[in-house]
């Protein structure tokens, strides 16, 4: 205990002198939270509209003027000739064509019928189909106020619909934002924990001082310990400073116990640590480390369900994310923060990441040799 | 020195370490006996540093039969390692910590007191002369003054053995003598000294030396029967004679 005690003392000193490891630990979590909550925001607005109105009716002008009048859209051309509306999305001047033919109004009134072409640009995939979807709940809403409209003229009575009203449950207002800061906050402890534990240990090697310590009594899970434990306590320093960034930016709310939050963060952080040690045993130099590193956090990132819901990748993806402590650890911080699930909901998460923390760092642990 | 069985520190008997097909370590037989400066000679690439890794046990033996401070390098590792300092080749104290700060570090892994470790830190920066660098930043001395401190830094603890690999690589003459100061002292306090150089100059402060050649220890005994024994003024010529004597036939032939 004494050893651990002095072991833990010289790594402060050194993270209180090291001039880029503190302004990383103060700084990323800012930067990452106030511009990246944004950046990986699906939200769209402003899709730029470019209207190729053949008809030039009555009806077809107030269908346009629909589409004007929500905060999605913006017409940014308008133009007779289907040609130039081509150019126009071919040259990323307009997100979406909306194509009206001539004769749309008098079908309307005559077959009860007619046709809107949308054409989007569907190299973004998900963009294309949320700027449809759009349009098309627009180009609905408007269907049935002339059907109103119409019916109104013939009978008394008013048609009758029936409505849905949906009502969101955990995100009411439905901000993305809140859904991905949890998930933006998970991407910090996991690069807070992994890089700087895993850095530390090979810059030990590379500069010879790992070799003055193995000649020492010093037992390798004291090692273990004095290096683990700085970087626990940074990374839970963390996840208060990001909750409280999250509270005070978005307003993101944190609807369960921040206890709950703190003990996964532990045990999540036990594993992620282990991760970096593990890899520092494979890893000669301080680039090597980054390298694996790197590979390791991105695959798991992007596997993890933050930005794509798991849901919809194939069964093996899924199957594979039960080995990623990410998507866990990511279902638990947005689950107890949006949703307030408490300890006896995630019991399950609890004991996998719990053999998770045990396993990797019994494995780190042994490749770790203090001899050659 | 006492050359008597119980005073033995380190016995080696037919160590072989072996990487692959390479022997780096060929039978070496030989004995450290209690406060000896024992030098451990031998052109870079002799296998002088694998030799001593073993006897600091971060590294196994392939075979062989050796103890260091009475314990056995196959299973009693961690007690070798609570009984012995070691300064690397390598410069390895930790540059970002200060002087005074190293010491504790060290001392504490020692499991020495904070008080014993003050104490000890006092007496040993006093006879460096370095009270004053007490508070600074390792990274900020020179060279010479680093290598002495690490000096202290592994005899700080008082081991009964200290091993040194090549301590005075790339340091002045003058700060050389002084480390060797630094040497006899600890010799004096009961510290037995193991030390590997390729300074013949620095063989002659040893009490006995080893001359190691391609893996094989090709001469013992202490510098003055050394130079009798290959008719040699001075260490130099020893070593010249024991590990290249072809080259030392050439200038003969010269002569």
């Amino acid at each position: 205990m004494r050893t651990i005690i002095f072991l833990l003392q010289k790594e402060f000193r050194q993270i209180r002198r090291n001039k880029t490891i503190l302004p990383i630990i103060f700084v990323m979590p800012i930067i990452q939270l106030l511009i990246l909550v944004h950046a990986t925001t699906f939200e769209i607005k402003n899709v730029k509209l470019c209207v190729v109105d053949q008809d030039m009716s009555n009806t077809s002008q107030r269908l346009v003027h629909r589409l004007e009048g929500s905060s999605f859209f913006k017409i940014t051309a308008n133009t007779f000739s289907f040609d130039e509306a081509q150019q126009q999305l071919a040259t990323n001047k307009a997100d979406m064509i909306v194509n009206i033919p001539s004769g749309f109004s008098n079908d309307l009134i005559k077959e009860n019928h007619a046709t809107v072409q949308l054409i989007p640009n569907a190299i973004n995939a998900n963009f294309a189909t949320l700027a449809y979807s759009y349009a098309s709940n627009v180009i609905f809403d408007f269907n049935k106020s002339i059907l109103t409209e119409w019916a109104g003229n013939i009978s008394p009575q008013p048609l009758k619909t029936i409505t849905t009203q949906a009502r969101f449950w955990y995100n009411p207002e439905m901000n993305y934002k809140w859904f991905m800061f949890p998930g933006i906050m998970v991407i910090l402890i996991t690069m807070i924990g992994m890089f700087l534990s895993g850095l530390n240990l090979v810059r030990e090697k590379e500069i010879g001082t790992s070799e003055q310590l193995n000649v020492t009594p010093m037992q390798k899970y004291q090692f273990i310990i004095g290096k683990l434990l700085p970087f626990l306590i940074i990374g839970i320093f963390e996840l208060f400073l990001a909750t409280l960034l999250g509270k005070l930016i978005y307003g993101v709310p944190l609807v369960g116990s921040i206890w709950v939050l703190v003990a996964f963060t532990f045990i999540y952080l036990l594993v992620v640590l282990g991760i970096g040690l593990f890899i520092s045993t494979m890893a000669e130099t301080q680039q090597q480390m980054m390298f694996i590193a790197f590979f390791v956090v991105i695959v798991f990132i992007l596997l993890s369900g933050i930005f794509t819901p798991m849901e919809s990748m194939p069964i093996w993806v899924q199957k594979f994310n039960t080995i990623n402590p990410l998507s866990y650890f990511m279902r638990v911080i947005r689950m107890v923060m949006l949703k307030g699930s408490g300890f006896s909901d995630l019991i399950a998460e609890f004991i996998s990441l719990s053999i998770y923390a045990a396993a990797i760092l019994s494995l780190a642990t042994w490749r770790y040799r203090k001899t050659a | 020195m006492n050359i008597k069985k119980e005073n033995i520190e380190i016995y080696v008997r037919n160590l072989v370490k072996k990487f692959g097909s390479f022997v780096a370590n060929d039978h070496l037989n030989f004995e450290v006996y209690k406060g000896e400066i024992f030098g451990f000679l031998g052109a870079n690439g002799a296998g002088k540093t694998t030799a001593m890794r073993i006897l600091c046990g971060l590294s196994h033996p392939t075979s062989g039969e050796i103890t260091v401070a009475g314990y056995d390098v196959y299973k009693q590792t961690e007690l070798i390692k609570k009984n012995i300092g070691y300064m690397s080749q390598k410069f390895s104290l930790y540059e970002d910590l200060t002087v005074i700060e190293n010491m504790e570090l060290y001392g504490g892994i020692y499991g020495m007191s904070r008080k014993h470790i003050r104490e000890r830190a006092g007496e040993l920066l006093s006879r460096l002369q370095m009270e004053h660098t007490r508070k600074v930043l390792i990274a900020s001395l020179p060279l010479g003054w680093k290598q002495k401190l690490a000096f202290s830094v592994a005899i700080l603890h008082q081991p009964r053995i200290v091993f040194l690999d090549e301590p005075t690589g790339g340091v002045d003459p003058i700060t050389r003598r002084q480390f060797w100061d630094l040497i006899y002292e600890a010799a004096h306090e009961g510290i037995t000294v193991f030390v590997t150089t390729h300074y013949m100059d620095e063989a002659e402060y040893c009490d006995r030396v080893t001359i190691m050649v391609d893996g094989r220890i090709d001469a013992l005994d202490t510098p003055g029967l050394l130079k009798e024994r290959y008719q040699a003024a001075n260490m130099n010529d020893v070593f010249i004679k024991v590990a290249r004597p072809d080259f030392q036939l050439t200038i003969n032939n010269e002569q």
